[in-house]
């Protein structure tokens, strides 16, 4: 199977200044007006290759950009720095016109149902605004039909089209969110976060429905989780970010088996387990820090238990490992050459 | 396993969700009550020519042998039911084109309010940055005159610019224009609050995401859902600018006393107050209260109403 890169993020950084005021980056400081600006460094140099057909799960703890790398993929934040390629168009400078293209082929279901959908809007107009939007000539016949089709396919009942989205569950509504993400024909999904309000039986219903989904239509999924049971139902390949970087990438099967950075390590461990054999916990000290300063070195530095002085001073970058996966850090490198 | 179509219970379907909410109206005593009286003051004024006793028009109108009659009640006159002004006109005919002059100022005003402060305070909320801080400043500056002494200025100017022919002729066009365009903030604020709140929601991420145009989702997604304030505001603004209407006419810098307002009525009849002629006074008062008070309710009642989820079941 030949794998076509269908996306690709290369060196994307996003930076929130703090302050936006006239007057506030001027501070008085010993006599003298010093201009300082206090920013937050949400993404750091990510880079990821997300390929056709595959679902690419994006873990990490809260904080760590998972959202911000959605919202910036999707155009709804500009980038600071770095390029998102589709296919081989590049995307992230485009303008909200130029944008209209990729739109429709990229689509993107919201972490909380309860704000994704337009409480004033019926499910029918919700679905309607987006296919007519995106095909001016159909019929309003035509319409009526694809509507209809889509609610069953994502398993609702076709009266389910005149009610608002107050009137159904979490579960129903998340089908429904993604009934408009699959309104408009996408190839690539980003998901972020789709599970995290709802049941954990509804859980299941949503992630089966959308692996048949994928099935269907062939689509790829980026799937922001922190759920790792999730991850290891789901994923093709799984990104583990860190302080906005990523710090490993590998294969389903290999991250859970041979796990190789001492933070998935961690992540890996904490999954509370049933069977006897499970690893040793291994417990991180200190809270994850907030990333208003851009780090030297190593983004976990401050955390890991394995930290080198080399750690302090030299960011590692992602190198890929022999069994396909690639990760960052300097401790497993030494560790491989010596 | 994923066809979890619920058969065990049906949603109720369009019809008869209206059915449910008539039922709710019909359940609440209070909203049929100023439903009603909302509907009685809206009727009476326009249809106050057909109904008037009198033709307020006409030069038999105005007669001084008929000034300052009592109430039926009291003078057993059967000619003027509610008795009649120191000018001897129709107290009853007066007061009907008094609430049909005070509604309109006061409904036009408001839309002129709502019209401008809802576009200003929509791009201000959703455009954010530099225009938002100047359209607000802007906002804050205005609001710090209050309205009253605004209008004073104003229609004081105009009268010794233009004279007070012209004046009596444009009176209540420049009262429109004067109510409305001092209250935008208002609308202005109570809406870029909501858009604020709404815009950070996800909703508006996907309809940005299908690639909808900013100005159909400022219009089509988020002003529906920051309208339940505004209706509220809507309504008892409308009850403010009534009240501002009858300030300034009682100030005589309204409407002119040959086409006077609940207002202008009730400043003509104040100066009777203590000489015996209450009525002049006190019947106009009692209906500029009545309207103020249905505005009110009405607001307070509309909120519940218009929220979609008070139909939930």
């Amino acid at each position: 199977m030949t794998q076509i890169p269908l996306v690709q993020i290369s060196h994307l950084e996003k930076t929130f200044t703090k302050d936006k005021g006239i007057f506030s980056p001027f501070r008085f400081n010993k006599g003298k007006f010093q201009r300082q600006q206090e920013s937050v460094y949400a993404l750091n140099g990510v880079n990821l290759t997300i390929l056709k057909g595959e679902t690419l799960c994006v873990v990490g703890e809260t904080g760590c950009g998972k959202s911000t790398l959605a919202r910036t993929l999707m155009g709804l934040t500009p980038p600071t720095s770095g390029e998102i390629h589709y296919l081989n168009d590049r995307i992230d400078h485009l303008d909200d016109n130029q944008r209209l293209l990729y739109r429709r082929r990229m689509q993107m279901v919201f972490q909380n149902p309860y704000a994704s959908l337009n409480p004033r809007m019926t499910v029918y107009q919700t679905l309607r605004e987006a296919i007519s939007f995106h095909n001016p000539q159909m019929k309003r016949r035509n319409i009526d039909e694809k509507i209809e089709g889509l609610l069953n396919s994502v398993g609702l009942y076709a009266d389910a089209m005149d009610r608002y989205p107050h009137e159904f569950s979490g579960g129903q509504r998340q089908r429904i969110s993604l009934a408009r993400a699959l309104s408009v024909e996408p190839e690539f999904i980003v998901a972020d976060e789709p599970l995290a309000a709802l049941d954990v039986s509804v859980q299941a219903q949503v992630l089966n429905l959308m692996m048949d989904k994928q099935e269907e239509q062939d689509l790829t999924y980026l799937f922001i989780t922190h759920d790792l049971a999730v991850v290891e139902h789901f994923a093709t390949r799984v990104a583990v970010m860190y302080l906005g970087k990523v710090c490993e990438l590998a294969s389903r099967e290999t991250l859970f088996s041979a796990p190789k950075h001492p933070y998935t390590k961690a992540l890996l461990s904490a999954i509370p387990r049933l069977d006897t054999n499970a690893p040793e916990l291994i417990r991180l000290s200190g809270e994850v820090p907030t990333p208003m300063e851009k780090p030297i070195g190593c983004v976990f530095q401050a955390r890991c238990p394995d930290a080198t002085p080399r750690c302090f001073s030299e960011p590692p970058i992602m190198k890929k490992q022999k069994d396909g996966s690639s990760i960052a850090c300097h401790v497993h490198e030494e560790d491989q050459t010596s | 396993m994923i066809g979890h179509k619920h058969t065990d219970f049906t949603h109720p379907s369009h019809s008869s969700r209206l059915h449910h909410i008539w039922t709710g109206v019909i359940g609440d005593k209070l909203a049929i009550m100023v439903c009603a009286a909302f509907i009685f003051y809206c009727v009476v004024g326009m249809l106050a020519p057909l109904i008037a006793p009198y033709d307020v028009n006409s030069p038999d109108f105005v007669d001084l042998l008929n000034a300052e009659i009592a109430p039926y009640w009291i003078s057993a006159d059967e000619r003027f039911l509610l008795g009649t002004d120191s000018q001897g006109r129709d107290l009853l005919s007066i007061i009907l084109y008094g609430t049909r002059l005070s509604l309109t100022i006061g409904i036009l005003a408001v839309a002129i309010q709502a019209l401008i402060g809802i576009c200003l305070g929509l791009i201000s909320g959703y455009v954010g940055g530099r225009l938002d801080n100047f359209l607000m400043r802007f906002a804050d500056v205005q609001l710090s005159f209050s309205t009253i002494m605004t209008a004073i200025v104003f229609l004081a100017l105009f009268q010794t610019a233009f004279g007070i022919n012209v004046y009596e002729d444009l009176a209540m066009f420049m009262l429109i224009l004067v109510i409305g365009l001092a209250e935008w903030p208002l609308f202005a604020r109570t809406v870029r609050a909501s858009v604020l709140a709404e815009k950070q929601k996800e909703y508006v991420d996907a309809a940005r995401i299908m690639g909808i145009s900013k100005t159909r989702i400022m219009f089509r997604h988020i002003l529906p859902n920051t309208l339940t304030p505004v209706l509220v505001i809507f309504t008892i603004q409308i009850a403010n600018a009534i009240i501002a209407e009858a300030a300034l006419s009682f100030l005589g810098l309204g409407m002119p006393s040959t086409d006077p307002s609940l207002g202008a009525l009730i400043s003509s009849g104040f100066r009777y107050l203590f000489s015996g002629a209450w009525w002049i006074c006190v019947i106009p008062s009692v209906a500029l209260i009545g309207l103020i008070l249905v505005m009110n309710l009405l607001g307070d009642w509309l909120r519940d109403y218009l929220n979609p989820r008070t139909y939930k079941h």
